[in-house]
């Protein structure tokens, strides 16, 4: 440490730099008395800065994971202990519990599927999408290009307000007295296009149209926004190449986003007409009800082709930014570049090109003909390349590195090893041959959960516990993120890694119980395990809500403006919780890549110290 | 109160975690930061290498335990043959990912203890490598194609559909919220026409009766399959989507409504001898139910069974249905003792668009019928001469003895009987109820009688073998008090008198 004290000195003052060296683009002079900042309500609710609504989406999101989480314990306390009696929830889920004359409670099955549903339904879209990409890409692309915010503070707002306009909905939606929608997350008509399907399928799935159509809008505006800032408002001397890796992941998932949910709304209105105007793009010849349906000629798969067109870009929008905020801190946190920075560059663009065009893999058993599927096991499998490329340069990231084992360090190795885990059944599933077997049992709720469910929450997790101090000027405790973190990671493999074994087994997924059949009734024991291991995974989390909420106030300040000597530029301004425009004076200029870590005699050489004349760019 | 006491020990847990927090910032305070946290690395290197042996020694024992769940091992072993090139491909991926899965694994969790950041260490400087991103790059190609190839191969070999040398059978499934109908063609093979819009509370598929295609297929409660024979299912919605899954088969496809999609596999253990197999294995000896140790043991029970693979609405997880995989010999019995639906349930009502004709099929059965019984006699001696054969499908217009039209096919079968049997004699008995005069009716039977003989003898049979005999109202076999009864008494019997 005294070696760094040494070399800190030996870094040029950060504020005469940029006072002297810095950009100059007047903000002050255009801001004076600035609008954006006059009352509590313009500072922290309808807010144009890009920080603050990083933080509402932050904030927002964590309030969606419990909800998500609480209906995951519900749906495991029915796998786990099917025969228990559950009459004890009646005062919380009055009707969903029925009560036998015996005086057992049980979850209805409307109920468990209900659960089921929204909690694939939040958890994908209103937690990892929008908790994970929406917070991060707030926060980071203004601050890590250098610029005074996003391109349109306002649109931003409006993602902002869009998102949880549809939060809103989707939380009416449980309350209805048919239920929320319970056809699963993916929303495959007719049981969703008809309201006779199911109890959820009328009131309950308007909503969740509903819902899901803002939360696209929020998207699109969010996209957009970062999109044009990463492109437009670089600051001086930020080319590309000189993006961190974060800002790289945050443009593609931004790019991947603006180009794939739209999709989902045409197939959403598609929806809409077949249900509420008698169309038949999705519906054909059905009989349900006691009736025979006038619907001729449409085709539930198309459906799924617009779902999956969104939903495998989706699997994506949800882990590019995972990827990009733990090959920063572990960057960082290994005092080491990232390992070959222009290969996972290119990684992350094939990844977000090939996204495009493996949809069909979710749909190789669904009636599709099976000749397409053969270019759709090729392209699936291709992905695994640039993956296994990220891996190993994450790996060497942490080879000869002087790593720092903080609570963001382990939350990125933890990601990696769960990124290694749920990437290889991928393997698995994409060979369509495999998928005939493996297809909708719990092998696939192994593989998802564990690479972008339980990776893509360590990115966050990651992310959270390293940039908490530019968002609060506090640190989170770094004790009771390491009980966090061992509790989530042992807790994670101990629910999800039991379900592949499930899985060979052929047990299929979304069963309300399982002694219906010989060949599924045999792992009752596993699955009291696994959920036991749940309700401890969840216990985990409150150990992190508390931490998170207590640090905020009481937590460890702040002291130094670059607590983690790291390259950025979010570092460099001038407190430690930057006010509206970021920089108070001059924008800082960009010399150099963010990875300048031991390449001399320096530890770390910040993105606008000037290069010495002898001195090697890396970003050329 | 229990609601005080649970917010209570959650205030004290949240007081707890704060506490510890608090210590921990204490300590460092106390200790100095920059030691403190050489200690944490220290301790936190050792517990991920320690999370790592744990973690792997939990992957490999937990594998050990459940092998026998793993495809393609032990009793997990596919059923058919197009399974085995699944398990097969299963278990070379399982292989190359393993590889990885340990290699990655260990060095990632190693390098981050190796490299914990110590006092004095200095990180390298080490920022890329075209040659070592060329080899991570290059190998996971190699493998990866030969994944892709070995399994596009087994996936167009399991999607082929069939060709007619393979004398498949074709089965159709059906699926609704919450149960599946299972349809064979009959005796033609051939499964007939449907329309959803003809689906009734008689006509659960919508089966449309003019199709002649449809009037020998059954409806079965179990699927039953013989062993060694291609089999292609036909599988259809009525509702919403369902997935027609046999786990141990490795089949599974969805069915659509508006759109019929197949699966086509080969089974290739009967129920026996999976059963044999499973009886091999400890898990499957225990008793089926396990609150009763006498009951059978698990493998005796076992059945192949039919699952549900889509989420269709609340009643997914029951869509079960028995398939049973039997010898050839077994299944050619069982399907000839199903019952056609149209003519179980359909056949002569008013949904009957054949009503009034006679079949070919049932021309057929007719005649089969009838040659049964007559065996049954000729190959008895004790019953020639006494046992007498109804003739049920021959009949005479209202009141006189004018044969109808539709009993020349009752009268081909005699005429078939006298022919190949060139020395047979036999007796045809009229006989009436007793309604109306009892000579007239003795009268009326006689000359029926007679008309039957006549028709023979104008079709070349010797007029000598037939004698033909009324017996009025005289020998009743049913009460003639109601008019089901007293049909049953109008009628006409063969007597074979010698062989």
């Amino acid at each position: 440490m005294a070696e760094v004290q040494e070399q800190i000195r030996s870094l040029p003052d950060v504020d005469k730099l940029i006072k002297e060296a810095g950009f100059d683009d007047h903000f002050h002079e255009l801001h004076e008395g600035d609008k954006y900042q006059s009352g509590f309500f313009s500072k922290y609710i309808f807010s144009m800065d890009h920080k603050i609504i990083a933080r509402q989406f932050l904030i927002t999101g964590m309030i969606w994971a419990v909800i998500g989480g609480l209906m995951s314990l519900v749906f495991r306390l029915q796998l786990g202990f099917p025969a228990e009696n559950f009459s004890w929830l009646k005062p919380i889920l009055g009707k969903w519990i029925t009560i036998s004359d015996a005086g057992t409670g049980s979850i209805t099955p409307e109920f468990y599927y209900a659960m089921v549903t929204m909690h694939g339904t939040i958890i994908v879209f209103f937690v990892l999408t929008a908790g994970l990409s929406g917070t991060f890409s707030n926060l980071l692309i203004p601050l890590q290009v250098g610029a005074r915010d996003m391109a349109s503070p306002f649109l931003n707002m409006l993602s902002y307000w869009f998102f949880f306009l549809s939060g809103v909905v989707m939380l009416f939606s449980l309350f209805l007295s048919t239920g929320p929608f319970s056809g699963g997350w993916t929303a495959y008509p007719p049981l969703s296009g008809l309201p006779q399907a199911s109890d959820g399928s009328g009131t309950g799935m308007t909503m969740w149209l509903v819902s899901l159509t803002l939360f696209v809008v929020s998207v699109l505006l969010g996209g957009i926004n970062y999109v044009t800032t990463v492109l437009n408002l670089r600051t001086k001397g930020m080319t590309m190449w000189k993006l961190p890796m974060t800002i790289w992941a945050f443009l593609v998932t931004a790019i991947l986003g603006i180009l794939s949910f739209p999709v989902l709304v045409s197939g959403f209105l598609l929806m809409f007409f077949d249900r509420g105007f008698g169309t038949s793009f999705y519906l054909s010849e059905i009989f349900i009800g006691g009736k025979a349906l006038d619907f001729a000629g449409g085709s539930p798969i198309l459906y799924q082709h617009l779902f999956w067109f969104l939903g495998h870009p989706e699997v994506y929008i949800i882990i590019l930014p995972a990827m990009g905020i733990v090959s920063e801190v572990l960057s960082v946190n290994s005092r080491r570049p990232i390992f070959g920075y222009r290969f996972m560059v290119y990684s992350i663009l094939a990844i977000g090109f090939l996204s495009f065009i493996v949809w069909a893999h979710h749909m190789f058993m669904s009636g599709v003909n099976p000749f397409i599927s053969n270019f759709f096991v090729i392209f699936t499998l291709i992905i695994a390349v640039p993956s296994a490329v990220k891996v190993f340069n994450w790996m060497t990231t942490l080879y000869g590195g002087n790593i720092r084992l903080n609570t963001q360090a382990l939350f990125g190795i933890g990601f990696v090893s769960m990124f290694i885990s749920g990437g290889l059944t991928g393997i698995f599933l994409g060979n369509s041959a495999i998928d005939v077997q493996q297809h909708d049992t719990y092998f696939v709720v192994a593989h998802f959960h564990i690479v972008m469910g339980v990776a893509a929450m360590f990115g966050m997790f990651a992310g959270v516990y390293n940039w908490f101090p530019k968002m609060f000027g506090r640190f989170m405790n770094d004790t009771l993120g390491k009980i966090h973190f061992w509790g989530t990671i042992i807790g994670a493999y101990a629910i999800f890694w039991p379900m592949h074994y499930i899985g060979m087994a052929g047990v299929p997924r979304r069963y309300y119980k399982f002694d219906t059949f010989q060949a599924f009734g045999h792992f009752a024991t596993i699955n009291k395990f696994m959920t036991i291991a749940a309700f401890v995974v969840f216990a985990c989390q409150v150990v992190f809500i508390i931490n998170f909420f207590y640090s905020i106030w009481k937590g460890r300040k702040a002291t130094s403006r670059n607590p983690y000597h790291a390259n950025t530029l979010e570092w460099t301004t001038e407190t430690i919780v930057p006010g509206h425009g970021n920089w108070e004076g001059n924008i800082p200029v960009v010399h150099r890549w963010p990875y300048d870590y031991n390449k001399d005699d320096r530890e770390y050489i910040p993105q606008y110290v000037p290069m010495s004349p002898d001195e090697k760019d890396e970003s050329h | 109160m229990t609601a005080i006491i649970i917010l209570g020990i959650l205030a004290i847990l949240a007081i707890v975690i704060v506490q510890i927090g608090k210590l921990s910032e204490l300590r460092s305070k106390i200790m100095g930061e920059e030691d403190i946290n050489y200690q944490n690395y220290d301790l936190t290197g050792k517990l991920l290498i320690l999370f790592m042996i744990g973690f792997l020694v939990y992957c490999i024992l937990s594998a050990y335990y459940y092998k026998n769940w793993m495809l393609g091992y032990g009793p997990h072993e596919s059923a058919s043959i197009h399974g085995k090139s699944i398990d097969s491909m299963f278990n070379i991926t399982l292989l190359f990912t393993g590889i990885v899965f340990f290699v990655t694994q260990i060095l990632l969790f190693w390098y981050a203890y190796k490299y914990r950041s110590q006092k004095g260490r200095k990180a390298i400087y080490f920022p890329g490598s075209t040659k070592l991103e060329l080899i991570w790059s290059i190998i996971p190609s190699i493998v990866l194609v030969i994944l892709v190839a070995r399994g596009l191969i087994a996936w167009n070999d399991i999607m082929a559909d069939v060709k007619p040398s393979d004398n498949a059978i074709e089965i159709e499934a059906t699926a609704f919220q919450f149960a599946w109908n299972i349809r064979y063609g009959g005796p033609d093979g051939l499964i007939g026409t449907k329309n959803y819009k003809k689906i009734s509370a008689t006509n659960p598929l919508g089966q449309d009766w003019t199709d002649v295609k449809n009037l020998d297929d059954f409806n079965a409660d179990d699927i039953v399959l013989p062993v060694n024979r291609k089999v292609r299912v036909r599988i259809t919605s009525k509702d919403v989507l369902h997935n027609f899954y046999l786990p141990q088969f490795r089949v599974k496809m969805d069915a659509v409504p508006g759109l019929p999609t197949y699966f086509v596999f080969t089974p290739t253990k009967t129920t026996e001898d999976y059963r044999d197999e499973l009886r091999k294995y400890k898990e499957y000896q225990a008793p089926t139910d396990a609150t009763d140790p006498k009951s059978e043991p698990l493998w005796k029970s076992f059945e192949y069974e039919l699952a549900c693979a889509e989420l269709c609405g609340k009643g997914h997880y029951s869509m079960r249905r028995r398939v049973r995989i039997v010898s050839e010999q077994e299944y050619a019995t069982w399907a000839a003792g199903q019952k056609s639906t149209y003519l179980s349930t359909i056949r002569n009502t008013d949904e009957d668009p054949f009503k009034g004709q006679v079949l070919d099929v049932e021309v057929k059965q007719r005649r089969a019928d009838f040659f049964s019984e007559v065996d049954k006699i000729i190959k008895t001696d004790s019953l020639i001469g006494k046992q007498s054969i109804k003739l049920n499908h021959l009949q005479f217009e209202s009141g006189n003895d004018k044969l109808t039209p539709d009993s020349k096919y009752e009268l081909d079968n005699l005429i078939e009987l006298m022919g190949t049997n060139s020395k047979m004699t036999v007796e045809l008995a009229g006989h009436t109820d007793n309604v109306g005069d009892a000579k007239a009716n003795l009268e009326l039977s006689n000359k029926r009688a007679a008309a039957v003989k006549d028709y023979l003898v104008n079709r070349g049979i010797e007029g000598g073998r037939l004698k033909a005999i009324g017996y009025g109202q005289l020998k009743p076999i049913a009460t003639n008090d109601t008019e089901e009864g007293r049909k049953t008494n109008r009628r006409t019997e063969l007597r074979i008198l010698t062989k």
